[in-house]
């Protein structure tokens, strides 16, 4: 299988993991910058969203163009994204481009340009994103399903809102790329081919001598309303039911997966069978666990039609709730299939690798091989799934629907 | 990396590439039927048979399809589109045999009517699903225009009224005549056992009958026309457009694709640089899309509705600046380092190989590996690019606006 995961943690806190496989050509990066949106200040939500987009106008010798356009020389697939937590910075590209890309942006993350005459036009990137999640319904929905679930701000959206983002000027973005882009709690994944000691080397050159700044957690609170009806002119009726699980770090973490696993995974789960191959209820349906540092939740969506809404609501919840009552050992082992097969296919991607290394060391504080998380899904029983979820069984569930009518929810999911 | 192909006795065509040090083995069946196919009155058929693969066999429940499926811890799915039908499966080596076993029973599905009704549903849902979202039903719209009594113009879900209206008899019959044998190529890539493939498929079809079934092929002609569908709620607008462009077979293809790299691509492209990167437009994607014998080249753009109009402005200039003066060397550089990159990137993966094989043997019976499609894109000149830009110029245009306001004027903008 794959060489052996390294690591090393520099003396100002910056984790370099890395995962080698020489049978790729490709190699890939993933940096968790610890600058989420939990950092945003209440009146200035989308802050940190914003700041990753100046980020990306130069950085450097090189402005927006020059940066951007040397980033396409090297062929360099990249994106980036902010959640609760982090703003992250992925590329991957031909092995023998992986360092002058990693150049590339320890100049955006060491010495961004944040230039202030294109702050209008970041703005307006900003708000046109916000007016996109308007006119797509499923992601209306599990943005609001996510904030009434998560304490606040961990469930508060990343994207910010308007008012927010209207009131943001260039100190607000300086002020908060000084305070939350420093080198301790920053992580950077490296999966692919290339060599350890020359990385190391080249990340230390680049990295080693940025100063740590030290910064605290924001503090947690509990939502208010955990059920809610948005009225939307649409034809079908948007169903968002989540409840409280482990996080990833938990060490039930892997039983509580898989029990979501059984619910809906490949199409014999239950969810899929019950919901959509047994009674047409709808075309899509689906339920994942989802984690943060302190919490885990499990998200569960469907869309339909609206007169077929209730009798989907009232279906699923009881699918939910079924999940008690345990789950059968055949359902296990074809979800242990999937994840097997999965865990292969993994290797053949370094961006993923990359990614999942990175995630791995901030939950974890180790990255884990792929082999570790082999034994850990061989040693999952029916019995050792049912055992937790009778301890934890779905319950206390959180409930948002989108659409023309407000559909009735049964008292004890509230 | 090898290439191994056979074509059975009753028509069925293998094509599989060959990769001892590959972890996964990727299949699948491409039948040739898709919305193309159909008549009108049997609109979304195609799409609705796909499903129905899914919901039993001879031998096999709609559970059992699903649960064998899961059990191989398989990556399985399938698609509709204008040309075809995609079954497949990405699986550890072992499970090679009970994958293609598989996939190639359920293109043999027992259609039963009660699972024909509630499957119905699933597919009213589904189209439901689209309406609700953006563009609302203007991607289809728009393709009905341009295509206009082209095959090409129909729908691949089809509408609530022709699905309602289908029966199970007709579907019956539009199975028979285009999932015979002579109409479906299996691609395999990955690590695969071609012996064990070959003779596995040889055995299990060898009772399915050639039909001889065949599709028109005359080239799409687009119509140069706009219109605007009202959707009173929508935060943002949509404007859609299609332009002529190289088909399948023809080499021009290929600058047309490095065309739209320059022109449209998500980072780096003239349209990034003028529309996205200031913040102008939501979205804009410039792209080639080649079917046999037609190929147009599509925009998809989102904005705030009182923006429309100057954007369809922003966007028509940088096409006709194009066509007028074409484009530059390191334009062009810039656009085949990022296609060499890709490629490398997309192939690591068997499921991308297995698809990159099916298309090209399905549009061109072409087989190419990674190193030579990277040398043909090396290949590519300046002065192709600006044939290809006299040949197809991109202002003939037919354009669909959905959104809240119809933007005033427009009509005669958008020509």
């Amino acid at each position: 299988m794959n060489k052996p995961i390294l690591s090393h943690v520099f003396s100002n806190g910056l984790v370099l993991v890395a995962e080698p496989n020489d049978q790729l050509e490709s190699a890939a990066f993933h940096v968790l910058v610890p600058a989420g949106s939990c950092r945003d200040p209440e009146d200035k939500a989308g802050l940190c969203g914003f700041v990753c987009e100046m980020s990306l106008r130069g950085a450097g010798p090189r402005n927006s163009r020059q940066w951007s356009d040397e980033l396409d020389r090297l062929g360099v697939e990249r994106g980036e994204s902010v959640n609760a937590s982090h703003t992250c910075y992925g590329g991957a590209t031909l092995a023998r481009n992986l360092f002058p890309a990693l150049a590339l942006y320890a100049d955006l993350l060491r010495c961004p340009r944040l230039p202030e005459e294109e702050l209008e036009a970041g703005r307006m990137v900003m708000l046109q994103e916000l007016r996109a999640v308007e006119d797509e319904p499923s992601q209306k929905l599990l943005q609001e399903l996510r904030r009434h679930q998560y304490p606040h701000p961990w469930g508060r959206p990343a994207v910010g809102d308007a008012a927010g983002i209207r009131d943001i000027g260039p100190a607000e973005i300086r002020t908060f790329y000084e305070q939350y882009y420093h080198p301790n709690e920053l992580i950077l994944g490296v999966a692919g081919r290339f060599d350890w000691d020359a990385l190391r080397d080249h990340v230390e050159t680049l990295f080693g001598d940025w100063q740590p700044r030290p910064t605290a957690e924001p503090v947690a609170e509990a939502p208010a309303t955990r059920v809610l009806h948005i009225p939307y002119e649409t034809a079908q009726t948007q169903i968002g039911i989540a409840y409280d699980s482990v996080p990833y770090s938990h060490p039930d973490y892997f039983q509580a997966w898989g029990a979501v696993g059984v619910l809906s995974g490949g199409m014999s789960s239950r969810l899929f069978t019950e919901v959509r191959e047994k009674r047409g209820l709808c075309y899509s349906i689906h339920a994942s666990s989802h984690s943060l540092k302190e919490f885990g939740s499990v998200f569960c969506y469907a869309g339909t039609t609206a007169e077929r809404a209730q009798e989907t609501l009232t279906v699923t919840l009881d699918e939910l709730r079924g999940l008690a009552q345990g789950i059968r050992s055949g359902e296990l082992d074809r979800l242990k299939a999937r994840i097997k097969s999965s865990l292969v296919m993994q290797q053949e991607s370094s961006s993923a690798r990359g990614a999942a290394i990175a995630r791995d060391w901030y939950h974890l504080g180790y990255a884990r091989p792929l082999e570790e998380v082999e034994a850990l899904i061989d040693g999952l029983t029916a019995d050792s799934i049912n055992a937790y979820l009778s301890e934890h069984p779905p319950h206390d569930f959180t409930v948002v629907t989108l659409g023309p009518e407000p559909l009735e929810i049964p008292v004890e999911a509230a | 990396m090898k290439l191994r192909k056979q074509v059975l006795e009753n028509g069925l065509e293998i094509v599989a590439e060959c990769d001892p040090t590959a972890h996964s083995t990727a299949v699948g069946f491409f039948v040739n039927a898709g919305s193309r196919d159909e008549v009108a009155a049997l609109g979304g058929v195609s799409h609705f048979l796909e499903h129905m693969a899914f919901k039993g066999t001879a031998t096999r429940s709609a559970e059992d399809v699903n649960r064998e499926f899961d059990e191989m811890g398989a990556h399985y799915n399938a698609f509709t589109s204008e040309e075809q039908t995609a079954y497949y499966a990405s699986v550890l080596p072992e499970y090679q045999t009970a994958a293609v076993g598989l996939l190639a029973d359920i293109l043999r599905p027992s259609l039963r009517e009660e699972d024909f009704d509630l499957e119905k549903q699933v597919i009213v849902e589904e189209i439901h699903m689209y309406e609700d979202q953006p563009p609302y039903g203007g991607d289809d719209r728009c393709k009905e225009l341009y295509f206009g009594s082209h095959p090409l113009a129909q729908s691949v879900l089809g509408t609530v009224d022709t699905v309602t209206g289908l029966s199970a008899e007709q579907m019956r019959e539009y199975h028979t005549q285009r999932y015979a044998p002579d109409n479906i190529l299996l691609a395999a890539a990955g690590r695969v056992d071609f012996e064990q493939l070959r003779d596995q498929v040889t055995k299990i079809t060898g009772s399915w009958k050639r039909i001889g079934k065949s599709r028109t092929h005359a080239r799409a002609e687009g119509q140069e026309t706009y219109e605007f569908l009202e959707q009173p709620q929508s935060t943002q607008q949509y404007v859609i457009q299609l332009t002529p462009g190289p088909s399948a077979e023809d080499p021009d293809r290929i600058p047309a694709k490095i065309l739209s790299l320059i022109l449209g691509d998500d980072t780096g492209s003239r349209i990034y640089w003028a529309m996205l990167d200031t913040g102008l437009a939501e979205q804009v994607a410039f792209s080639h899309h080649d079917y046999q014998c037609s190929g147009v080249y599509s925009t998809f753009m989102s904005c705030r509705p009182e923006a429309t109009r100057d954007n369809l402005r922003r966007l028509q200039e940088i096409f006709r600046e194009a066509g007028a003066e074409g484009i530059t060397e390191e334009e062009l550089e810039l656009a085949k380092s990022k296609v060499e990159s890709r490629l490398v990137l997309a192939h690591e993966r068997p499921t991308h190989r297995m698809f990159n094989l099916a298309t090209n043997w399905s549009q061109r019976r072409e087989y190419q590996t990674v190193a030579e499609e990277m040398a043909e894109v090396q290949r590519v000149t300046m002065n192709e690019i600006h044939d290809v830009l006299e040949k197809y110029p991109l202002l003939r245009q037919t354009t669909v606006i959905v959104g809240p306001e119809s933007p005033e004027d427009l009509a005669d903008n958008a020509k």
